[in-house]
């Protein structure tokens, strides 16, 4: 394995697991989510439809608790950056794409881990993943979808430096993505325009390949795939650039 | 025996109009303690940058142990250990973490690894604390984990930026004793940028001057006393660059008063 890609994978793992605050927080709020989704808006649509609920939502709540700690992932630059350690990487003679894979795949890592956390938390209220041998994908879904917004949110913060601003800016990115997407609730009775911003929202991809890995709901697989695939192309080659051209 | 280590042509930065470092040449010679000094804003700073392959340079070349630093980067990093002005290290690991990391990045073999950080640490006297957070170690002891880190790798050049910027005397004496014999021991060159012009001249074995991004003299601390007329390096700076406060290139009046100049 490539030296960089591994110190910055194992690092920033090591650190996500050693910060118990940090640690506490990021299990805290998905279990809020799905606490207030799944027993408020659960009552509500169980009463009207005949689907049940749970088997929906948990998937959703799982990408979102991904795509918030992956692009929050980014904040990690951050820091490095105005702390220095950065530096230290950069001066080193490995290659910029590896120190900025191995920086996303360790977040990712600790993505997935939090995914995991929040399907355990479903059995609590009901939820069955519908097929245990899919496990394996479920596994390398979340991982594509926490590595493509972790590109997202670090490409981002090679870019802005303002400790304050960035996550502000990350959470003006992800709330249209989380609430103008199928991850909470069936987006067919939305008007045309906002269909079409759920059409055009990678969210939407990642949220249906959960749901078809986890509950077993059909989806467009491939073009699911297509999306999340050639996005982590299109985030890594940007990425790769801004990781090249940063001074510091 | 007396090769050249370093050389920069003609080195233009510029930050927007701003000229951080107007074309300045100067070389290195494998074995020397080059001190490279100037008052606040100067360009040193930005200078190492540039050799460390960390900046890009708006014009001119940088050569590094026969390097080029645009071309040939991976090679000039390999050949350098950096300490840079600000700490670089991750508070949040270890002191023996922090340099293993490194070891690794730098491509030290599995079986040698724990034999060589471990060295290093007794090296600076830090082998007892070597599985402490570096949150909770004092600036020297921070100090001493770079140098450690730095040496590492076994660099041929060691660029130090204000290495003993806050440390009490005593530490502030380790260290440039420490640099001594490195520079004698391990055959290692050093570059580094102090505003303690006594100390520097004291180790030292080649001084250069800049300011305003500009290379104002470049010699021994003997000849440049001589050359000046001075009685010790730092009459010789302050002769040479003036009285002068350096304000913030974001100053108005600095900026006309640099213009006028
Ligand atoms: N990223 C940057 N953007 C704009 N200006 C910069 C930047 N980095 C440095 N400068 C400016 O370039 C000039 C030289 O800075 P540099 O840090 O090289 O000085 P220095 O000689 O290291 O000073 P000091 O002794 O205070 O460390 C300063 O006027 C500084 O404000
Ligand atoms: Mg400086």
């Amino acid at each position: 394995m490539d030296s960089a890609l591994y110190v910055m994978w194992h690092r920033q793992i090591k650190e996500y697991f050693r910060n118990k605050q940090r640690l506490i927080v990021s299990l805290v709020q998905p279990l809020l989510f799905l606490i207030a989704f799944g027993f408020g808006l659960g009552n509500s649509f169980q009463s009207s439809g005949n689907f049940n609920y749970i088997q929906y939502l948990l998937p959703g709540i799982v990408g979102m608790t991904i795509m918030m700690s992956s692009t929050m992932g980014g904040m990690s630059l951050i820091w490095d950056k105005k702390f220095g350690f950065l530096k230290e990487t950069l001066v080193a003679p490995v290659s910029r794409i590896n120190l900025l894979f191995g920086r996303c795949l360790g977040n990712a890592t600790t993505s997935v881990f939090q995914g995991l956390i929040v399907l355990f938390l479903g059995y609590f209220m009901g939820f069955r993943i519908f097929n245990w041998s899919m496990f394996p994908l479920i596994i390398l879904c979340m991982f594509f979808i926490a590595l493509l917004f972790n590109l997202l949110g670090t490409s981002l913060a090679a870019k802005f430096d303002d400790m304050q601003s960035f996550p502000s800016i990350m959470n003006f990115l992800m709330m249209p993505m989380m609430f103008l997407s199928g991850a909470f609730f069936s987006t067919n009775n939305f008007p045309k325009v906002l269909q079409f911003i759920v059409k055009i929202n990678p969210f939407d991809y990642c949220v249906s390949l959960l749901r078809f890995v986890i509950s077993g709901i059909e989806t467009n697989l491939l073009l699911d795939f297509m999306v999340v695939g050639i996005l982590i192309l299109l985030l890594g080659f940007l990425g790769t650039r801004l990781f090249n051209r940063m001074e510091v | 025996m007396n090769k050249e280590i370093v050389n920069v042509n003609n080195l233009l930065k510029k930050f927007g109009d701003f000229v951080a470092v107007d074309n300045i040449n100067f070389s290195v010679k494998k074995g020397e303690i080059f001190a490279f000094l100037g008052p606040n804003g100067a360009g040193k700073s930005t200078t190492i940058k540039i050799m460390t392959t960390l900046s890009k340079a708006n014009g001119g070349s940088v050569e590094i142990n026969g390097f080029d630093v645009l071309k040939d980067k991976k090679k000039v990093r390999e050949s350098i250990g950096v300490i840079f002005q600000d700490p670089t290290l991750d508070e949040d690991l270890t002191a023996y973490e922090n340099l293993y990391y490194h070891s690794i990045l730098y491509g030290i073999s599995k079986a040698k690894r724990k034999k060589k950080i471990e060295d290093l640490l007794n090296y600076v006297g830090l082998l007892d604390r070597k599985n402490d957070f570096v949150k909770n170690f004092s600036g020297g002891m921070k100090r001493r984990v770079e140098i450690a880190r730095g040496l590492l790798h076994d660099p041929k050049l060691l660029f130090l930026d204000e290495p003993t910027l806050g440390l009490d005397v005593q530490t502030r004496t380790f260290l440039w004793n420490h640099i001594k014999k490195v520079n004698k021991e391990k055959k290692i060159t050093v570059f580094f940028t102090s505003h303690n012009l006594d100390e520097a001249e004291k180790i030292a074995t080649k001084v250069a001057i800049i300011d305003h991004g500009r290379i104002l003299i470049i010699g021994t601390s003997e000849e440049i006393k001589k050359k000046t007329k001075t009685k010790s390096l730092e009459k010789a700076f302050l002769k040479l660059t003036g009285y002068d406060i350096r304000v913030d290139k974001a100053d108005g009046v600095d900026r006309m008063r640099r213009f006028r100049r």
